[in-house]
């Protein structure tokens, strides 16, 4: 028979266990979305598995007036480049343009035109700016495929030897570009 | 007939049109296979893929650009005789486990796979120890002679 100390200590457990359930919840919940606010955790980054890999087989078509690049150039790249999806008919893309130029002088750039009639990319790029050394032409997107991108802009770093270090399916921010990919591009080109 | 039921006769015809569209997003017959089997192979591929452009569509369900891009590449590797595995794995090396609308058996999703068997088993487990403990549990002492004038005299009226 169960004395009423007993019947107390089953309630008090009772209280207790799903109390404990709901704060560790709570906490795991806090610090989901504390890693969301700040970068450290993504439920919907999608390309994680190309990084620290070599860059996928691709071919692009020609956009002139620019030199093309085939993905034996990037495997042949002994400083970072910065390679960056775009289109003319994406609006993020046009108002990344801006911070992409502030970057021309410290990195080099080559741009990959997304499902892009050439002939707009390259109004684009008169009327925006062009900070790319090197430009191609996907129109089919079947490059896009091969690299995992979702849709444009999406910038990827590729390092020396070829190898995707870094990568953003986001518009390039002044933030970004201070905080993560100068310092990253700064550690890969010292030894 | 009030301008009520024509609209609801309206409505119901529309809906009645949009059903065949429900159905599947592959709005171009030119996409799909000759083969009738590796069609089939394909679509039931794609079921499996989430378009990364409407998160919560598989590939076959989406109208996006991209899914349709995906479709045409599942088809061409399907066309080629390689298995689901084998189109699956290219997809996920390219999109990571995201692009699965069923995530797959890995030591990071044990806990989510085990979850129904473990529910369960908590649940039965929980119901077996009550019952076990009420059947056990001392039948009450009997009333005394004060406790049973009292319940009569609770219960006259």
């Amino acid at each position: 028979m169960t004395t009423p100390s007993d019947n107390l200590t089953r309630r008090r457990l009772l209280m207790a266990l799903p109390l404990a359930g709901a704060g560790v919840a709570g906490v795991a919940f806090w610090k989901m979305l504390d890693g969301m606010e700040h970068g450290s955790f993504n439920p919907h980054d999608i390309n994680a598995p190309v990084l620290d890999r070599p860059v996928p087989d691709f071919t692009l078509a020609p956009l002139p007036p620019a030199e093309g690049f085939t993905t034996q150039d990037l495997q042949q790249v002994s400083k970072p480049v910065l390679v960056n999806f775009f289109a003319s008919w994406c609006i993020p893309c046009l108002a990344e343009m801006p911070t992409l130029m502030t970057l021309k002088d410290k990195l080099t750039m080559w741009g990959i035109a997304y499902k892009d009639k050439p002939d707009n990319a390259a109004s684009f790029l008169r009327h925006s700016g062009n900070p790319f050394s090197r430009l191609g032409s996907d129109h089919d997107g079947r490059a896009g495929i091969e690299w995992g991108i979702s849709g444009v802009p999406e910038t990827f770093l590729v390092g020396a030897g070829g190898v995707i270090r870094w990568h953003t399916a986001a518009p390039l921010t002044e933030e970004t570009i201070g905080k993560v990919l100068l310092p990253l591009v700064h550690r890969l080109q010292t030894p | 007939m009030t301008l009520h039921r024509k609209l609801a006769a309206c409505m119901l015809g529309l809906c009645l049109m949009a059903a065949p569209a429900l159905v599947l997003a592959v709005d171009d017959p030119s996409e799909m296979l000759a083969d009738p089997q590796q069609e089939a192979r394909a679509q039931a591929i794609g079921a499996q893929l989430r378009c990364l452009v409407c998160q919560n569509e598989s590939i076959e369900d989406s109208s996006a650009g991209l899914a349709r891009d995906l479709r045409r590449v599942v088809r061409e590797h399907v066309a080629k005789g390689e298995d689901n595995k084998q189109v699956m794995d290219w997809m996920v090396s390219r999109y990571g486990n995201f692009i699965r609308l069923k995530p797959a058996f890995s030591a990071g999703t044990l806990l989510l796979w085990a979850m129904p068997v473990l529910a369960l088993l908590l649940g039965v487990g929980t119901a077996f120890l009550f019952y076990r403990r009420r059947a056990n549990a001392a039948p009450p002492p009997p009333l005394n002679e004060e406790e049973k004038a009292r319940l009569a005299r609770l219960t006259k009226d």
